[in-house]
């Protein structure tokens, strides 16, 4: 399948290319970009004139919610989501029911996206059996299943030993162990950042130093055993700190932040809103200019969504009983180009932290549109704006604090290999 | 973000928090409260204001002083009222919050009294009539979790109005687990609304929330130093689970260093008075000598508690 | 607005201390519906014979327009400092109206106690009314239309002045 995407403003953050072009796409790969290909007869032509035409975002933590919540959504819904947002590839946490730790279970899960002719599916593996922390899994069997790192989700990793013996062991192998930085028993019962609004909201709260704490123990474990870590949703302005002055040390670590965390802060929870319920909690407002500052000097890598769809019925409780999370894969992109518009920050720079970035951290030779590669492309309108309404989202999750917002940028095409999966 | 508790026009639809509440408002339902308290007074105890409308008392935390209070309150408006003592959780009936709620609604309710164990469950509610358009339904929050306990705020001020005067003279104390006190919030929320002198919080660190001057308090771990000059001293109870464990060693420790005593109170003004939202922990929090003492004025509190919830649900009903 | 001339409200008051002169019991209780009929309530105490407790009375929580109007802003608390059962009391009010005020007013009074009688005295009757109340003692009647409003005020010096208002300024009903 021979498709030509005319004229649009390509942006291909790792190789440093932004300008006017038309990309030549053929048998699944960049065939081309700018010069006619010899003898190109196109199957289809996608008009981008005044489009960005950029690599498919690639966002690292998604919950699909299958196996076992399909209750709160589907690999179905999930899946049409993600490339309604432009999203092509994607990382699941291990935190389904039963959770990823079994190989059966990850085979069949990238059965089942494989054949819905999505977005690339790539699972995360758990750490420890039943994200219990007793025992370690299988990490051969689950790499070798189709597991590209593995993690303890957002469940509580409390004891060290077993912290340590696990990175140890994925240390041996070379395989990549994501963490959430949060200290389990500091963090028991908290539902809200711990500062002047959870004190006024009487929130049970989460101090800031319950990520510090975790995250200098991670630091010293990484020292100890050499283990790849990737330090998975950064909430605090101390803990980029940490991460900004454990890089200049020649500390081997990568982080991400979830796009929420980049313009939401313990404020905006306003009277209880439990669509701000997240984990980890908004912060405050330091906490934010922080992260953000963090993003623009490299000191954070990424942004994730951190997609987590919850069912209305749990989410229209009282704040600290709602269950934590919000949708997110079709709020990526608009929400990035949101922060990138912000901090007058070019286009280039904001979406290599969603394509170059991630596949850079996952160790996929994607995210960017080099001759030869897979053709996961990405064809939005940068001046389009939506308003977010449940209607307007294909994920089965409407949980969104951003309901009613008017939202920067439009998908019009999103290509997987080379087959235009999504159109608008 | 406008505050789901005034409506459109800015009348009073819900009381769920002092916070936020402009003074006239507060001021209002304390001025309505005076003549309250005089009919308790009479042989006939009822006025008909709330003929007629169903008040439904929603207890989801057990209270039976809190549930007694408003059902005296609301039948002395001649309204009709329903207990309903949901227990732990509504979830544990396999029942929602909500679900509850719109089955109540279906019942006719023209007003809920609600307290929950969950900070933001009078909100919660307060926002679902209003998306499924039954505003003219009235919300009171008689305590959530930790968040606030606005009747009890009111009764708190109304008591001190009546003793004191003027709140922009006055220096304020209150005493005890602050951090775990949806009292201790809300009477600090109408105190710096109506301009009072100084506010403080006096308690040890476990028991004091972060960032609780941000509420405009002064912050004392010294007892002696936090009561000197004061006007009014108010205790918070100190639940039993509290008494023992990671945050506080001892119901003894917790009396030496933060119980009241008719000495400690000596350096507080002469003519100072002291309050107890109740049920008060003898010998842990207060000594019974300053409890049953001159300066307490914790038996009013009890009835000037009945006028105020008269007030706001005659107020609201109205509205 | 002022097609009527309205009379003056202490000449008014006179007439009507002329006419309870004598004709009220000896130990009649005036009790003034608040606001207006309480400052003529005083005012009769002083102006007829013999010892008359005085009581004063609001009768917001017994108006039959709260599912209309709410609460009002301001309330008075009413005070009957005196026995109630077994008492002859006289009801002052200013202004005479529909006759609901009166009606609120005697349903509030049987809420403290079993009077012997009730008896009704108002500054101005406009007529108008809308339940079956009549007063026994009348200072003067007048005739205005629907939608004015007749409003006692009490100047600095304590004198009385009748004004005419737009109707539903809180005013008289």
């Amino acid at each position: 399948m021979k498709i030509e995407i005319r004229d649009g403003r390509v942006i291909d953050p790792r190789h440093g290319v932004d300008r006017n072009a038309t990309l030549y796409i053929a048998a699944g790969k960049v065939a081309a970009l700018g010069g006619v290909p010899p003898g190109w007869h196109p199957n289809r032509v996608l008009d981008a004139a005044g489009l960005v035409v950029c690599p498919g975002l690639i966002d690292v933590s998604a919950r699909l919610r299958e196996p076992g919540f399909e209750y709160k959504a589907t690999l179905d819904s999930e899946m049409a989501a993600a490339i309604a947002g432009g999203v092509t590839s994607l990382a699941c946490p291990p935190d389904t029911d039963p959770p990823l730790d079994e190989p059966g279970l990850v085979q069949m899960l990238k059965h089942r996206a494989r054949s819905l002719n999505g977005a690339h599916v790539y699972p995360i593996g758990a750490l420890t059996v039943g994200l219990k922390g007793e025992t370690i899994t299988e990490m051969g069997e689950l790499t070798e299943a189709g597991c590209i790192a593995f993690s303890h989700a957002d469940a509580a990793l409390a004891d060290t030993q077993v912290l340590f013996r696990a990175l140890q062991y994925a240390a041996t192998f070379g395989y990549r162990v994501w963490l959430r930085a949060q200290d389990a028993s500091l963090a028991r019962g908290g539902v809200a950042h711990d500062g002047e609004v959870a004190t006024r909201l009487g929130l049970p709260a989460i101090p800031a130093f319950a990520e510090t704490i975790a995250l200098d123990t991670i630091f010293e474990l990484v020292r100890a055993t050499g283990v790849r870590v990737h330090l998975a949703r950064l909430s605090t302005h101390e803990g980029v700190a940490r991460v900004r002055a454990a890089k200049k040390a020649g500390l081997r670590v990568t982080c991400d932040v979830a796009i929420h965390h980049v313009h939401l802060c313990d404020v905006d929870i306003g009277w209880f809103n439990a669509h701000c319920h997240l984990v980890p909690p908004l912060r405050s407002t330091r906490d934010r200019a922080a992260l953000r500052a963090g993003l623009a000097d490299g000191t954070i890598d990424l942004i994730c969504s951190d997609h987590t769809p919850v069912d209305d019925d749990a989410k229209q409780l009282p704040f600290a009983e709602a269950e934590p999370g919000a949708t997110g894969l079709e709020l990526l992109l608009p929400l990035t180009l949101k922060w990138a518009r912000e901090e007058a920050l070019p286009l280039p720079a904001a979406l290599a932290r969603v394509t170059a970035e991630p596949a850079r951290v996952l160790g996929l030779d994607s995210g960017h549109l080099g001759a030869g590669a897979d053709a996961d492309v990405c064809v939005f309108d940068p001046d389009a704006h939506w308003r977010v309404e449940p209607s307007a989202l294909r994920s089965q999750g409407k949980n969104t604090p951003f309901l009613g917002f008017e939202m920067p940028g439009k998908v019009r095409y999103t290509l997987v290999g080379g087959h235009i999966v999504h159109e608008s | 973000m406008r505050n789901p508790q005034l409506s459109s026009d800015g009348q009073l639809q819900h009381l769920l928090t002092l916070e936020g509440l402009p003074p006239e408002v507060i001021g209002r339902i304390l001025d309505t409260a005076v003549p309250f308290v005089s009919i308790a007074e009479r042989d006939v105890k009822k006025v008909p204001l709330l003929r007629g409308k169903t008040v439904f008392n929603l207890f989801f935390e057990n209270s039976t002083r809190t549930r007694t209070t408003f059902e005296i309150a609301a039948k002395r408006l001649s309204a009709d009222v329903i207990n309903l003592n949901i227990g732990v959780s509504s979830t544990t009936k396999g029942e929602t919050l909500l679900d509850t709620i719109d089955n109540l609604v279906a019942m006719n309710a023209d007003m809920f009294i609600v307290r929950h164990g969950q900070s933001g469950a009078p909100h919660l509610i307060a926002q679902h009539l209003s998306a499924a358009n039954r505003s003219h339904i009235h919300v009171v929050n008689a305590g959530d979790g930790r968040h606030g306990h606005p009747t009890q705020g009111l009764l708190d001020l109304f008591t001190i109005r009546h003793y004191k005067r003027d709140f922009r003279e006055l220096t304020v104390a209150i005493v005890g687990d602050v951090l775990h006190s949806r009292v201790a919030r809300s009477l600090i929320h109408g105190l710096t609304t109506l301009g009072t002198a100084e506010v403080r919080v006096i308690g040890p660190q476990t028991l004091l929330p972060t960032a609780v001057e941000s509420m405009g308090v002064r912050v004392f771990y010294d007892m002696r130093e936090g009561l000197a000059g004061c006007d009014v001293v108010v205790m918070l109870r100190l639940q039993n689970e509290r008494m023992k464990g990671s945050l506080l060693p001892s119901a003894g420790e917790f009396f030496k260093h933060y119980g009241l005593t008719v000495d400690k109170l000596k350096l507080a003004k002469p003519d100072a008075i002291v309050m107890h939202p109740g049920p008060m922990n003898r010998g842990v929090e207060i000594d019974s000598a300053v409890a049953d003492g001159s300066h307490s004025v914790i038996l009013p509190q009890v009835t000037f508690g009945i006028a105020v919830r008269m007030a706001v649900m005659s107020i609201l009903a109205g509205n | 607005m002022t097609d009527v001339a309205l009379p003056d409200a202490e000449i008014t008051l006179g007439r009507l201390a002329d006419k309870m002169r004598g004709a009220v019991a000896f130990d009649a209780k005036l009790v003034g519906i608040h606001s207006g009929g309480a400052w003529l309530a005083e005012r009769l105490a002083a102006m007829l014979d013999g010892e008359h407790p005085l009581g004063s009375i609001d009768v917001s929580f017994y108006r039959d327009d709260y599912a209309q109007k709410g609460l009002r802003a301001k309330l008075a608390t009413t005070t009957l400092p005196f026995e109630v059962e077994g008492s002859h009391i006289i009801l002052v009010d200013d202004v005479l109206y529909t006759g609901r005020s009166v009606r609120a007013a005697i349903n509030e009074i049987f809420d403290y106690g079993r009077p012997q009688s009730i008896e009704l005295a108002v500054l101005i009757d406009r007529g108008g009314r809308e339940l079956p109340i009549e007063a026994k003692y009348v200072g003067a009647r007048l005739a205005v239309a629907r939608d004015v409003s007749i409003a006692l005020q009490r100047r600095v010096d304590g004198s009385l002045e009748l004004s005419l208002e737009p109707a539903g300024s809180a005013a008289g009903a």
